[in-house]
C-alpha cells in the first residue's frame, strides 16, 4: 500500500529573478515500512523535497497525497492539524526544547494532541527505552551528547504515532559512533514495528544501510534503487 | 500546557528576565508610590483647608463673599445657628464676625482679616488651638485677646503679651480703634494664612464696631464627614433659601481643583510609566523570538499551531510583566503603608512648602482605587507589548526557521 504519492512535483524558487527549479518534476511513491534515502549533491533539492512532502512547503506545481489527503491543498491550520497527527520530524539540528528534560520533549506533541497523562507516561518510556535513553529520561539537553539528543528527536518525532518520519540529514552533526548507533535503533524500528523512514543524506554508511536509495540531481530522480 | 511552557521560558535567559522584571518593578512602585505619595499632600492640605482654616460648609449672606464688605451681615445668625445645629452630621457650628482690618504694632502695622469668633463653639469648628506654640487660645474672661500666626507675629515684632492696635470701621462708618493683648501664637502650614488672619472674641469685636449682639457675617459648620459636604450643603441652602451657603471646594476652588486635577495627572504618569515599559519589554520579546527561531519553526513543523504559538508568546510577556507588576505593587503598597504609619519627613524643604500651605511631613495615601487602576494597567501593558512579538512569531516560516545557519 503506498502511503505517499508524490505527482509531477516542481518547486522554483524566485521566479521573478533567476529562477532556481529546485524540484524539477518528481514522480514518486513510497510504501508502508520503507527504510528510504534520498540521496545527492549538495543543492541538488533533496531538503526540498522532504519540505515539501512534510507540507512544510508550497510545490509550485504538482501534488503530494499522503494517504488519500493532498497535503499541498490543505489550509493552514487543517495543514498543521494534519502534520502533527500523521508525519514524525527529525531534524539535522535536533532541536530539542532546551528547557524541557528528554521525557518533556518527547510528551510534548502528546499533550498538543491532547493525549491523558496514563498514556502519554506509557508511551514516552516506551519510546525513550526504544532509543536506548531509558536512563536519561529526566536530563535536559545540556546534559545528552548530540548522539543521544538526536534519539530523543527520534522518540520525539514517533511520539504522535506518525504514518511516517521524515528525517533531513538526521547524522549530519553526529561523529560516526554515534551515526551507527541511531541507524540501528532506525533500522530496528522500522524492522520490529514497521515504522516508515525517509531520511535524505550526504553519507555513505548511511546509505548503506538504507532499503531503497533514491538519487536526486538538479531537482529530479536519476536513480531509485532498491535493495 | 502552553501556561507551564510559557512561564518555563521565560526562565530561560534568568538574568535578561531579571532585568526586566526589575525594571517593571520599579517603574510600578515609582508610580503607586509617588499617586500615594501625591494623595497624602492634597489629602492633608484639604484636611487643613477644612479643619484650620474654613470648615466644611460656610453661610453668609449673599454678596459677601466678593467683597468681604462690612455691612452684608446676617442679623439673626444665633437663630440661624441652633438649627444647624440640630442637624445629624453636624459635629459643630460657629459664627464670625469678619472683618478686613489694620493691626498695629509699636514697630509697624499691617493689613490682616479679622474674626471674632465665640470662644466655645470656635475651639470645637477649627483645630487652631491645636496649633499653638505659644500662649493659649481665646478664653471667655481677659480683656481683649488675640490670637495670632507665627509669622505675623515676627512681622510686627512681637511676642506673647504684647499689645496691638486694631483699627477698623464701626457700623456708623467711623473708623475706631482698639487695644488687644496677644494671648497665643498659632502656626499652622500655611504661611499665608498665619500672616492674614488673626481671632478675637465675637463679644469684643461687637463692643468695638456697634453691632448687634445677633449679627455676624458668617457661620462655619464642621461635619463628622467629608464626602457629606454637599449633601449637607443643599440640606442648608433649603433651610435658608435666602442665604448663600457654600461647601469647602465652593469657598476653595484651589482644594477642589486640586483634588480632580491631582487625579488625571496620576492617571497620565501611570501612563507614561507604562508606555515606557512597554517598550523595554517589547525590545526583550523581540531579542527572546529572534533567539528561538529554530525552536519556534520546529514547533509549527512538529503541529503546534499559530493560536498556540501566538498565545506562548503572548503569556510568556504578559508573565513577564506581571512578575514585576505584582512585584512593583507589593513593594509599592508595602512602602506607602510603611510611611503611611510614620510619615516622610521633607524637613529641609520645610520653608519652600510651609510657603504654599503645605506640610513637610508627608503621610502617603494608598488606596483601592490606585491599586486596582494600576493592577489593570499593568495586565494591559502586558498584552499591548506582546502583540508586536507574537505577531513576529507568528509570521516565522517553518522552512526557514528549521534551516541551520
Ligand atoms: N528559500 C530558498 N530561496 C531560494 N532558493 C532556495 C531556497 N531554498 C533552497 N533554494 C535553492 O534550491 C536548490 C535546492 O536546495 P536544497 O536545500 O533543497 O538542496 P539540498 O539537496 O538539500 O542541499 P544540501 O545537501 O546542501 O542540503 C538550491 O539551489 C538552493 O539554492
Ligand atoms: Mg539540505
Amino acid at each position: 500500500m503506498n502511503i505517499i504519492e508524490i505527482t509531477d512535483l516542481h518547486k522554483v524558487y524566485d521566479q521573478e529573478a533567476v529562477p532556481v527549479w529546485a524540484v524539477n518534476g518528481i514522480t514518486l511513491s513510497f510504501e508502508v515500512g520503507e527504510f528510504a534515502a534520498i540521496v545527492g549533491p549538495s543543492g541538488s533539492g533533496k531538503t526540498t523535497l522532504l519540505n515539501i512532502i512534510g507540507g512544510l512547503d508550497d510545490p509550485t506545481k504538482g501534488n503530494v497525497v499522503i494517504d488519500g489527503v493532498t497535503i499541498n491543498k490543505l489550509g493552514g491550520r487543517q495543514r498543521t492539524d494534519f502534520r502533527m497527527k500523521n508525519i514524525g520530524f527529525v531534524f539535522q539540528a535536533y532541536n530539542l526544547i532546551p528547557v524541557f528534560t528528554a521525557r518533556e520533549n518527547v510528551e510534548f506533541i502528546m499533550h498538543l494532541q491532547g493525549k491523558n497523562k496514563n498514556e502519554r507516561d506509557k508511551r514516552t518510556k516506551e519510546l525513550l527505552e526504544a532509543v536506548g535513553l531509558a536512563d536519561r529520561i529526566d536530563s535536559r539537553p545540556n546534559k545528552l551528547s548530540g548522539g543521544q539528543q538526536q534519539r530523543v528527536a527520534v522518540a520525539r518525532a514517533l511520539a504522535s504515532k506518525p504514518k511516517f518520519i521524515l528525517a533531513d540529514e538526521p547524522t549530519a552533526n553526529l561523529d560516526s559512533k554515534s551515526t551507527e548507533n541511531l541507524l540501528d535503533i532506525m533500522e530496528k524500528l522500522n524492522r520490529n514495528e514497521n515504522i516508515t523512514f525517509i531520511f535524505s543524506t550526504h553519507d555513505q554508511r548511511v546509505v548503506n544501510k538504507a532499503r531503497r536509495v533514491i538519487t536526486i540531481e538538479d531537482g529530479a530522480v536519476v536513480s531509485d534503487i532498491r535493495k | 500546557m502552553i501556561s507551564s511552557f510559557a512561564w518555563q521560558n521565560v526562565w530561560r535567559n534568568k538574568i535578561r528576565s531579571a532585568v526586566i522584571i526589575t525594571a517593571v518593578a520599579l517603574g510600578t512602585f515609582a508610580g503607586i508610590f509617588t499617586i500615594a505619595f501625591t494623595n497624602g499632600m492634597v489629602n492633608d492640605r484639604i484636611r487643613v483647608i477644612i479643619r484650620t482654616e474654613l470648615s466644611h460648609i460656610q453661610i453668609h449672606q449673599p454678596g459677601f463673599v466678593d467683597n468681604n464688605d462690612f455691612t452684608i451681615r446676617m442679623s439673626n445668625a444665633d437663630s440661624i445657628l441652633k438649627k444647624i445645629k440640630k442637624l445629624p452630621h453636624v459635629m459643630a457650628a460657629g459664627k464670625r464676625i469678619v472683618i478686613n482690618s489694620m493691626v498695629a504694632s509699636a514697630e509697624t502695622s499691617t493689613g490682616v482679616k479679622i474674626t471674632g469668633i465665640d470662644p466655645a463653639d470656635g475651639i470645637k469648628v477649627s483645630d487652631l488651638n491645636s496649633k499653638l506654640i505659644n500662649g493659649k487660645f481665646l478664653e471667655e474672661t481677659g480683656k481683649n485677646p488675640v490670637v495670632i500666626g507665627e509669622k505675623l507675629a515676627t512681622k510686627l515684632k512681637i511676642g506673647l503679651r504684647n499689645k496691638v492696635v486694631i483699627t477698623v470701621q464701626d457700623v456708623n462708618k467711623n473708623i475706631v480703634a482698639g487695644a488687644f493683648r496677644v494671648a497665643g501664637i498659632f502656626r499652622t502650614d500655611n504661611l499665608m494664612f498665619d500672616e492674614s488672619t488673626i481671632f478675637v472674641r465675637n463679644s469684643d469685636l461687637v463692643k468695638l464696631t456697634g453691632l448687634g449682639p445677633g449679627e455676624a457675617h458668617e457661620i462655619a459648620v464642621l461635619l463628622d464627614n467629608n464626602e457629606l459636604s454637599e449633601k449637607t450643603r443643599n440640606t442648608i441652602s433649603a433651610m435658608f433659601p435666602r442665604l448663600d451657603v457654600k461647601d469647602w471646594q465652593k469657598l476653595s476652588p484651589e482644594a477642589g481643583y486640586l483634588v480632580s486635577a491631582m487625579g488625571q495627572y496620576m492617571f497620565i504618569f501611570i501612563i507614561i510609566i507604562m508606555l515606557a515599559l512597554c517598550f523595554g519589554i517589547i525590545n526583550t520579546m523581540l531579542m527572546v523570538v529572534l533567539e528561538r527561531v529554530h525552536e519556534l519553526g520546529m514547533l509549527m513543523a512538529i503541529g503546534m499551531d499559530k493560536i498556540k504559538v501566538f498565545t506562548m508568546i503572548v503569556l510568556e510577556t504578559v508573565y513577564l510583566s506581571l512578575t514585576g507588576g505584582a512585584l512593583g505593587i507589593a513593594l509599592g503598597y508595602g512602602a506607602s503603608t510603611y510611611f503611611a504609619r510614620n510619615g516622610i519627613d521633607l524637613y529641609f524643604w520645610k520653608e519652600a512648602y510651609a510657603e504654599i500651605g503645605y506640610s513637610s511631613i508627608v503621610y502617603p495615601v494608598i488606596d483601592a482605587f490606585t491599586m486596582v487602576y494600576t493592577s489593570v494597567m499593568v495586565v494591559l501593558m502586558g498584552i499591548i507589548s506582546a502583540l508586536y512579538p507574537a505577531y513576529k512569531a507568528l509570521r516565522l516560516n517553518p522552512t526557514q526557521a528549521i534551516q541551520t545557519e
